[in-house]
C-alpha cells in the first residue's frame, strides 16, 4: 500500500435539486486514525461516506482513498478499503455463511476457515447456517462488520455502527472498534452519539447541515472548552470579591449562589490556594464544560439538522 | 475460475435461493402439461395454429404448439418475473450497495446479472420445449412430425428442428428479458419493471394484428416468435430466422447497452 493518506476528500459537494446535502466537505483521516465524524441525523454525514466509497457521484469535489479516486479508478479505489453506510444489507434468503462465501468470492475467493474466523470474530459462528432474515439487527450489524473484515482493511468506513443496538450490543461493538483500531486498522466512523466519539476517536470532524465546522484532534477541541470553571463557597460575595481581584480570571458572574468565570488551569491553581490563606471555604472548583456535548450543541446550535427531533442529539 | 464467472454462479445461485424464480419456471412448464392433460380428454383441437391439427400424431408437434400460445403474454410474463427483478430488488434490498463496496466493478455485476438473466430465460423456453415433448409422447406417442409444407419428418430429424426451433424462439424472448433488465435498472422498481416489460410484449403483439402496420411487421418483436415456422419448411425457409437473428440483437442490445450506461453512473443509494 502506498502512502497516501487513507482519507483525503477535497471540496465534495452534493446536490439534489434545491437540497445540498453536503456542501464542500474536506475530510483527512491520517493512517492509525479513529476518526468520529459526528452530526446530527440528516447531517450528510452518510451522503458523505457513499461519495467516499464511489455509491454516488459528487456534483463537484473528489474523494480519495489512500490516493484513488472511486470515479476513477472504481473498485480498484477500494483496494484495503472496506465498510457500509447507512446499516450492511444482506441477501435475506441466504445463510450468514452463504453471504460472507459470496462476497468473498466478489473479492478473491478466500479459505473457508478465514470465514470461520471472521465469524468467529463476531461471534456469530453459531448462526452462521441460519438465513439472514432471521437474525436480528444487532447480529446483521455483526455480519457487516465480519463481511468488511473478509477484505483485511487498512480502512474501516462505519456508519452509525451502533444505531439500534441494545447497551450490551453497543458495549460489544465498541470493545470490537478498539480492538481493530488497536491492530493498526485506520477507522472512520460517523456517529451523532458524542460520547461514542468521545470514548473511540482520536479525531473528529463535526458536520452540520452539510457543512464540517470543526476537524482535528478531538484533545484539542476539548482543551478549547475547559476554559471557564464553576466556584461553589459558602459566601458568594467575599469569593466574588477575591475572583475580581486575582489575576488572570475574566469574566466572573453569580448565578444562583454559584460563581462561573474564565481562566486557565494554572490561574486556577494559584486560586485555590489564595482562596484559602483568605479562610473562603468553597465546596466545588470544577471544570464547567468538559464534555463534548456542550461544545458539539454550542456548534450546531442545539439543532439537529431542520427536520429531526432533539433525541437525534443523545449523548 | 474468472472474476465474471464467479460473479455469474452467485448471480445464478441467488436466483436459485428465491421463490419467483420456481414460481415462474413452474408455472411455465405446467402450461405443457395442462395443454396435454385437457386434449386428451377432449375431442376437438387447436385446428387454426400451426401444427395444431397434427397435435394428437405425435408429442413432438406439442412444444410448437405451446409454444405459439405462450408467446402472447404467458412466457413474457414468466421472462419479465426474473429479469425485471434482477436489478430493482438489489436496489429496494440494499445488497447492491453490498455487493458495489467489493472487488467487482460495475461492469462486471451488470455483465453476472445480464448473463444469469440470459440463462433463465433459455431454461424457461427449453424446459417447456421439454416437458410439452414428454407429456405429448407419453399421450400420443414418437411419430414422425407432419411439417408445415406438408411432408413427413422422421422423429430423429424433428427432435433436431425442435431444438433449432426453440433456440430462435429465444431470441425475441431475449429482447423482452432485456427490456425488462432496463426498467429494472431505470426505475429500481421490481413490479414496475415486471408489468412494464409485460406492456411492451403486449404491445408489439398489439401492432402485429393491427391494420396499417404491414410495412413495418415484419420487424416488431413480436413477429420474431413466428420465426421458427421456417424451419418447418421444406425446404428450410431461413428469411424469417436470420431476419429474427438481427432484428431480435437490435431489441436486445439497445435497452441492454442504455442499462448498462445507467447502472455504470447511476448513484447507488438508499429507496
Amino acid at each position: 500500500m502506498n502512502d497516501a493518506a487513507p482519507v483525503d476528500a477535497r471540496g465534495l459537494v452534493k446536490r439534489y435539486g434545491d437540497i445540498v446535502a453536503v456542501d464542500h466537505v474536506d475530510l483527512e483521516v491520517a493512517r492509525g486514525d479513529v476518526f468520529g465524524y459526528l452530526g446530527p441525523n440528516g447531517a450528510g454525514k452518510t451522503t458523505s461516506l457513499r461519495m467516499l466509497l464511489g455509491l454516488i457521484r459528487p456534483t463537484a469535489g473528489s474523494a480519495r482513498l489512500f490516493g484513488r479516486d472511486p470515479l476513477v479508478d472504481g473498485a480498484k479505489a477500494l483496494d484495503g478499503v472496506a465498510g457500509f453506510v447507512e446499516g450492511p444489507r444482506f441477501c435475506a434468503y441466504l445463510s450468514g455463511r452463504r453471504n460472507l462465501q459470496l462476497l468473498a468470492d466478489y473479492d478473491e475467493p478466500v479459505s473457508r476457515p478465514r470465514i470461520d474466523e471472521v465469524l468467529e470474530l463476531v461471534e456469530l459462528r453459531d448462526r452462521a447456517k441460519d438465513r439472514v432474515g432471521g437474525y436480528s439487527h444487532g447480529m446483521r450489524q455483526r455480519l457487516g462488520i465480519a463481511a468488511s473484515l473478509l477484505r483485511q482493511p487498512q480502512l474501516l468506513l462505519l456508519d452509525e455502527p451502533t444505531t439500534g443496538l441494545d447497551p450490551a450490543g453497543i458495549r460489544d461493538m465498541r470493545r470490537l472498534v478498539r480492538r481493530l483500531a488497536g491492530e493498526g486498522i485506520t477507522i472512520l466512523l460517523s456517529s451523532h452519539l458524542l460520547n461514542e466519539v468521545e470514548e473511540l476517536c482520536n479525531r473528529v470532524a463535526i458536520i452540520r447541515k452539510g457543512s464540517v465546522i470543526y476537524q482535528g484532534a478531538l484533545r484539542d477541541l476539548l482543551a478549547t472548552a475547559v476554559s471557564r470553571f464553576r466556584l461553589r463557597a459558602l459566601d458568594p460575595e467575599r469569593a466574588r470579591a477575591a475572583l475580581l481581584a486575582q489575576p488572570g480570571v475574566g469574566d466572573v458572574e453569580l448565578r444562583d449562589g454559584e460563581l462561573r468565570f474564565a481562566a486557565d488551569d494554572r490561574t486556577v491553581a494559584t486560586l485555590s490556594v489564595a482562596l484559602g490563606q483568605a479562610r473562603i471555604a468553597f465546596t466545588v472548583l470544577v471544570p464547567e464544560t468538559a464534555s463534548l456535548e456542550e461544545l458539539f450543541l454550542g456548534m450546531t446550535g442545539g439543532d439537529s439538522s431542520d427536520h429531526d427531533s432533539a433525541e437525534t442529539i443523545a449523548v | 475460475m474468472t472474476a465474471l464467472a464467479r460473479v455469474f454462479r452467485w448471480e445464478v445461485a441467488k436466483l436459485l435461493a428465491q421463490k419467483r424464480t420456481y414460481l415462474g419456471l413452474g408455472a411455465a412448464t405446467l402450461v405443457p402439461i395442462i395443454f396435454v392433460v385437457v386434449l386428451a380428454l377432449q375431442t376437438g383441437g387447436p385446428n387454426d395454429v400451426p401444427l395444431g391439427r397434427y397435435i394428437r400424431d405425435t408429442g413432438l408437434a406439442v412444444p410448437f404448439v405451446v409454444l405459439f400460445f405462450m408467446s402472447i403474454w404467458g412466457l413474457p410474463l414468466v421472462t419479465a418475473l426474473v429479469a425485471g427483478d434482477i436489478v430493482a430488488s438489489e436496489s429496494h434490498n440494499g445488497t447492491l450497495k453490498t455487493i458495489l463496496t467489493r472487488s467487482r466493478g460495475r461492469g462486471e455485476v451488470f455483465a453476472g446479472k445480464v448473463l444469469a438473466t440470459a440463462t433463465y430465460t433459455l431454461t424457461v423456453v427449453f424446459a417447456i420445449g421439454l416437458v410439452g415433448l414428454v407429456a405429448g409422447s407419453i399421450a400420443w406417442g414418437f411419430h414422425p412430425l407432419t411439417s408445415l409444407s406438408g411432408t413427413k419428418v422422421a422423429p430423429g430429424h424433428g427432435l433436431l428442428l425442435l431444438l433449432a426451433s426453440l433456440a430462435v424462439y429465444t431470441l425475441p424472448l431475449a429482447g423482452i428479458a432485456a427490456f425488462a433488465v432496463f426498467l429494472s435498472t431505470v426505475t429500481r422498481n421490481s413490479a414496475a419493471s415486471v408489468v412494464g416489460a409485460l406492456m411492451w410484449a403486449l404491445f408489439m403483439q398489439l401492432l402485429g394484428v393491427l391494420p396499417g402496420t404491414e410495412s413495418f411487421r415484419a420487424y416488431l418483436l413480436g413477429t420474431q416468435f413466428e420465426a421458427w415456422h421456417g424451419f418447418l419448411r421444406v425446404p428450410a425457409d431461413w428469411v424469417p430466422v436470420t431476419r429474427a437473428l438481427w432484428v431480435c440483437t437490435l431489441y436486445t442490445g439497445i435497452p441492454l447497452i442504455a442499462a448498462y450506461l445507467v447502472f455504470l453512473r447511476r448513484d447507488v443509494a438508499g429507496d
